[in-house]
């Protein structure tokens, strides 16, 4: 398997793929950068999820990473805070640097990495517990000492959640609407005071006013994280975000799906004037 | 559709009746099966009334023809021979062997479906599983063996030279190994259905791995593993053949508070009127309190049944 990875086949990739990936020809160029991948590459066992993907993340901004199914996205968002390493049988290859640190190398605890990289996922997850208990859980695991009735308010007034749910604090979380409980899972992510939030499809289980907040929320949150968020929906993608990566997936003659980085751009160029055709049609809706 | 052809192309007028053989066969197959289910019920049906009817024939007769009368419920020690049918101490005795059992089973059927379910990797589980599920498959009387010819010797005496040969504390711990494969396996069966989606969320927050089993699936697992923890007591509560061999005291035993020392247990005091030298047979006293102990324990794991059915069941509604 290995001497697939050998780098005259990436070069080959890249002439084709990601060459826009490494020059945003437009706009916040500024603000730096804090996860730098190179040639990130996922396997589950013989499968290829991902290949050759190259991908900067920049501080303060909202990075969605769209595509059709199967195209990788959520993959490549998981091995952001080794989430991947949860399942049995997965490999990542290839750089994730954050903050120059790999996150894949010897001496870096997956534990570590989530503390400061925190993840909100497609289906609300609350934990059968009440809603403070549900904000503490990752502070306490952490072992902070602090005062958590003030830490539970501010995460929640964080979130947009406060006023609804000051006088309940103590009830199951359970018991919340679907776009509370996602945004009870925001707060309960920023809880812990992380560097970056990752969202994957964070609104895809929601009705369209929950969805119209948890994006109003996204934007504010940017003020003070780092966000990445997986969408199905390029609306979203085109509302939120300052840069877009778009996905696409190569059928391989056995019909095997490898996902792979086509363009990564500011969103306003890549919603207005994408450099490749195979982005175009995706977004315009011939394809996907 | 063209007129007058039906599906089969053909002009005959269009029959969807179906065959009377094949109709006639699927009802005597239903009934077959109908009638399985029904010999099952009225069987248990006449477990039960057979027991009830040799309860009460059991109370009328020690009040009809005994000098205590139903006193002899409350008499010196359970000596059914003698007439002295002392319930509280068959009672005690099976309730300090189960606790016993639950002492020893508690924690190592917990800790091994905690290991099964959160750390052991899908490869081990494979094997570790099956393993654990052989030990549910030993006969009882191989572990009333175990526990009168090594538990007692080998471990008790060695810590308390007082014990005796046949003693409750043994038997305890022998029906404990028992019940380990029922505990672990049904807590990790509730552990297991617990939503990937809610370690996802832990590991996300930057739990450990313990953190996580102990404080997100544990409490999520929770009235599950309750049941599992009841099923096991009823199943001790119910044990026969560990506490006959290993628990001792044939022919009748006194109130003892010791759990070294031997009694019997309210399964072990009908398996000693059954066989041996302390057979007794019909019409008598002795033999009908088989029939209300007998009652008495099918109460007692029945409304332990129950309770554990009804967590199951909530635990199923949560998510």
């Amino acid at each position: 398997m290995p001497t697939r990875l050998e780098p005259a086949p990436v070069m080959v990739e890249r002439m084709v793929s990601s060459d826009p990936a490494s020059s945003p020809s437009t706009s916040p160029e500024s603000a730096p950068v804090i996860f730098d991948i190179r040639g990130l590459n996922v396997y589950y066992r013989d499968f290829h999820a991902v290949a050759d993907t190259d991908l900067d993340i920049h501080q303060n901004e909202i990075t969605a990473l769209i595509g059709p199914s199967g195209c990788g996205k959520s993959t490549v968002l998981r091995c952001f805070n080794r989430m991947n390493d949860l399942i049995d049988g997965a490999r990542v290859e290839g750089r994730v640097l954050y903050h120059g640190i790999d996150l894949y190398g010897p001496a870096v605890d997956a534990v570590e990495v989530r503390r400061r990289i925190g993840m909100v996922f497609q289906k609300p997850n609350p934990f059968p517990k009440s809603i403070y208990d549900n904000i503490v859980f990752g502070p306490k695991v952490a072992g902070w000492k602090g005062n958590l009735d003030d830490l539970v308010e501010e995460s929640l007034r964080r979130a947009a959640l406060w006023d609804e749910v000051k006088d309940k604090l103590e009830s199951s979380a359970l018991d919340l609407s679907g776009g509370q409980q996602q945004r009870l899972c925001i707060a309960r992510a920023i809880a812990t005071s992380p560097d970056v939030v990752l969202m994957d499809e964070p609104c895809s289980a929601l009705d369209p006013i929950a969805t119209y907040r948890i994006e109003t929320l996204m934007r504010e949150l940017k003020e003070r994280y780092t966000i990445v968020v997986v969408t199905h929906n390029m609306q979203q993608a085109a509302r939120v975000s300052d840069r877009t990566a778009f996905f696409s997936v190569d059928v391989g003659t056995q019909g095997q799906r490898t996902g792979r980085l086509v363009e990564y751009d500011s969103t306003d160029q890549v919603f207005t004037a994408p450099s490749l055709k195979e982005t175009e049609d995706y977004i315009t809706g011939r394809f996907g | 559709m063209q007129a007058g052809r039906n599906v089969l192309g053909t002009s005959a007028p269009l029959d969807l009746s179906g065959d009377p053989r094949r109709l006639r066969k699927e009802r005597n197959v239903r009934r077959l099966f109908l009638s399985a289910a029904v010999f099952t019920i009225l069987v248990s049906v006449a477990i039960v009334l057979s027991l009830v009817g040799e309860a009460v024939a059991f109370l009328q007769s020690i009040a009809s023809e005994i000098d205590e009368g139903l006193g002899s419920l409350m008499a010196d020690g359970w000596f059914p021979r003698r007439d002295r049918f002392d319930l509280r101490t068959i009672i005690w005795h099976t309730l300090s062997v189960s606790i016993i059992a639950m002492l020893v089973a508690t924690p190592l059927g917990l800790g091994a479906a905690v290991y099964l379910s959160e750390y052991a990797k899908p490869g081990v589980r494979r094997v570790l599983k099956p393993v654990l599920e052989v030990l549910a498959g030993i006969p009882s009387v191989v572990l009333g063996y175990f526990a009168l010819r090594f538990i007692t010797p080998d471990i008790l005496r060695n810590l308390w030279d007082t014990t005796q040969q046949s003693n409750l504390m043994a038997a305890g711990m022998g029906v404990g190994i028992l019940i380990i494969p029922l505990v672990s396996s049904v807590s990790e069966d509730a552990m297991q259905a617990v939503p990937r989606a809610l370690r996802e969320a832990s590991y996300g927050l930057g739990a450990k791995k313990w953190h996580t089993s102990l404080r997100v699936v544990f409490p999520a697992a929770l009235s599950g593993i309750v049941a599992a923890l009841i099923l096991g007591l009823s199943r001790a509560i119910g044990e026969t053949m560990v506490v006959a061999i290993a628990a001792g005291a044939t022919g009748g035993s006194l109130l003892q508070l010791n759990p070294l020392y031997g009694g019997q247990t309210m399964t072990g005091a009908m398996a000693s009127l059954a066989i041996g030298s302390d057979q007794v047979a019909g019409g008598v006293a002795a033999f009908q309190s088989l029939f209300f102990v007998g009652l008495l324990l099918f109460l007692m794991t029945l409304v332990l049944n129950i309770g554990s059915e009804r967590l199951v069941r909530r635990f199923r509604q949560r998510y």
